[in-house]
């Protein structure tokens, strides 16, 4: 199995990294120099105005490390894959398979099942946890409407239907989301999702989790030979990780919804490290930003069971795992996608 | 065959067929700690100009081919000896990390490079030997017709396989355990994803 390795996140701006051996220098601009050999990473992730020479984006190409550059504020400009990534034999499966309204319909069920299981697993677990202190009321009419799309999923869904489910799934989901945020602060609170920009701290957080997250999700099917642009469950459109965010749906309430609870319930984050802008959108401070970093890094060494593989893994590798099981299906290796499902 | 195919999917497809497929179908590869091992073994064994060993003349990281087959590689060492008819007869010699199997994939596979010397030098070649790293000792093996006629149709089965592009399924056994692919393969993983998801679905 492979091992969970390190990403390096490079937040400070005018950092050059190059490359000496064996290793990533990263120099700020004060002079400061690090080293990091690359045999412990898995992954660069550039913020802002960083700067990396070609050596070692080649370098990293051939260690099959995934290089990206997003703005300072976490949206996705460009990343870096080496000339080996892909494998034409299985994108020309996942093509065709794209292409054909059944096999697409299969794997969208999947992936939904795979979100809406575990977004019934999150509001659960905070209604036996926290049971006394949220509106149950509206938990439950939510859990309803989750459990109403289970049923429906037992069987085969068209995949307009499946699209709808969806959409239906992430409503009742995010309309009691405010209810899980437990913090006495009242800077956090919840109506609804928003982005582009984020227009509270709340979607703000959320938002630069799922870049997180969509960075990993990425780069695992990259490094499995897919191509993370021809989705299943979302329709192609250019510029558009469809695949990525296909596999991310089920990785959503869990790992990304549920750190950034834990970070405002436990008050590591704060209303002081977030700056409102003029138009409204709300971003986060350098400070917050590293706290989430760490967070989320700390967060994918957590182990869990794989139901599927009936193996413990560290979080972080489950992306990977994923990866290969969505592979698998398209080569029609598996007779589905066996999404993982979060207790 | 039109197409050539290294020696190593030989020896990949007779190991596991499976294993091979993910290698050189898929394009899978994981490095751990034995194929690392067995790379630096391989490295020692490349180090070097022809050299002369106990009178034997030795040539190393020969390059191999042969179109009847389909196979193209290198030999760790290839030593000229003298034959039966006076004349110097090449001998290859494989290095290996771990121990003799009882099984026959290390001797075909050096079968495989004697016949591509013979298509090559149009000699005979009638033995060669591995040398194994655990007990460090040398083999012998002689080049015989059944082992000549294995390696001849596992060729062809490594070429059918290759050319249909299918992984075929896994059929977990002992050798899993030592297999650098066990992650990618996930030989024990359930093939039953449909009632997998309807358990995840229950309340
Ligand atoms: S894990 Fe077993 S079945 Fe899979 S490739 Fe390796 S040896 Fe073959």
């Amino acid at each position: 199995m492979k091992k969970l390795l390190n990403t390096l996140y490079i937040t400070s701006q005018g950092s050059y990294l190059s490359k000496d051996g064996e290793c990533v220098v990263v120099r700020t601009e004060d002079g400061a120099k690090r080293r990091f050999p690359v045999h412990v990473l898995d992954g660069i992730v550039c913020f802002g105005n960083v700067l990396c020479s070609p050596f070692l984006l080649g370098h990293c190409g051939d260690k099959g490390l995934a290089v990206s550059f997003l703005t300072e504020r976490g949206r996705y400009l460009a990343g870096v894959r080496g000339p080996q990534s892909g494998n034409v034999l299985l994108r020309r499966a996942q093509y065709r398979l794209a292409d054909d309204e059944d096999g697409s319909s299969r794997l969208a069920r999947s992936i939904i099942i795979g979100k809406a299981a575990n977004s019934r697993a999150v509001l659960r677990r905070c209604l036996r946890d926290h049971g006394e202190r949220v509106d149950r009321l509206a938990m439950d009419r939510a859990l309803a409407v989750l459990d109403d799309c289970a049923g429906r999923l037992r069987r085969p869904v068209p995949l307009d239907e499946a699209r709808g489910m969806e959409g239906q799934a992430a409503n009742a989901y995010f309309s009691v989301f405010g209810n899980m945020i437990l913090a006495e602060d009242q800077s956090f609170c919840f109506a609804g999702r928003n982005r582009r920009p984020p227009l509270d701290a709340v979607n703000c957080l959320l938002s630069f989790v799922y870049t997180l997250l969509a960075h990993d999700v990425r780069s695992a099917l990259e490094a499995v030979g897919l191509d993370p642009q021809v989705g299943f469950l979302h329709r192609d459109r250019p510029g558009r990780p469809g695949l990525a965010l296909d596999v991310m749906e089920e990785f959503r309430p869990f790992l990304a919804d549920r750190l950034v609870l834990s970070l405002i319930n436990r008050g590591e984050v704060r209303a002081r490290g977030f700056v409102r802008k003029e138009s409204g959108a709300v971003f986060m401070d350098d400070d917050t930003r590293k706290t989430v970093l760490t967070a989320w890094q700390k967060r994918k060494q957590d182990e869990a069971l794989h139901p599927f593989l009936k193996e413990r893994l560290p979080l972080g590798l489950a992306f990977h795992v994923q990866a290969r099981l969505m592979a698998r299906a398209v080569r029609g290796d598996l007779d589905g996608y066996p999404p993982f499902f979060w207790k | 065959m039109d197409r050539t195919l290294p020696l190593s999917a030989l020896q990949h497809y007779l190991y596991c067929p499976r294993q091979c497929a993910l290698i050189h179908v898929e394009k899978v590869w994981e490095e751990n700690l034995y194929t690392a091992e067995g790379r630096l073994l391989h490295l020692r064994a490349d180090a070097g100009a022809p050299g002369r060993r106990g009178g034997v003349v030795q040539d190393r990281a020969v390059p191999l081919r042969s179109d009847r087959l389909g196979l193209y590689g290198v030999a760790d060492v290839v030593e000229l000896r003298p034959g039966p008819d006076g004349r110097e007869t090449p001998y290859p010699v494989e290095y290996k990390r771990g121990s003799p199997k009882v099984e026959d994939w290390d001797r075909e596979q050096l079968c495989a490079q004697a016949l591509c010397l013979e298509e090559m030098l149009g000699v005979e070649v009638p033995e060669g030997a591995i040398f194994y790293g655990k007990p460090r000792r040398r083999e012998r093996v002689v080049f015989d017709a059944p082992l000549r006629e294995a390696v001849q149709r596992h060729c062809r089965e490594l070429h059918v396989m290759i050319e249909r592009a299918a992984t075929p399924d896994a059929s977990p056994g002992k050798r899993c355990r030592g297999c650098s692919l066990a992650g990618a393969c996930m030989p024990g993983a359930s093939r039953r994803v449909e009632a997998y998801l309807q358990r995840g679905l229950d309340p």
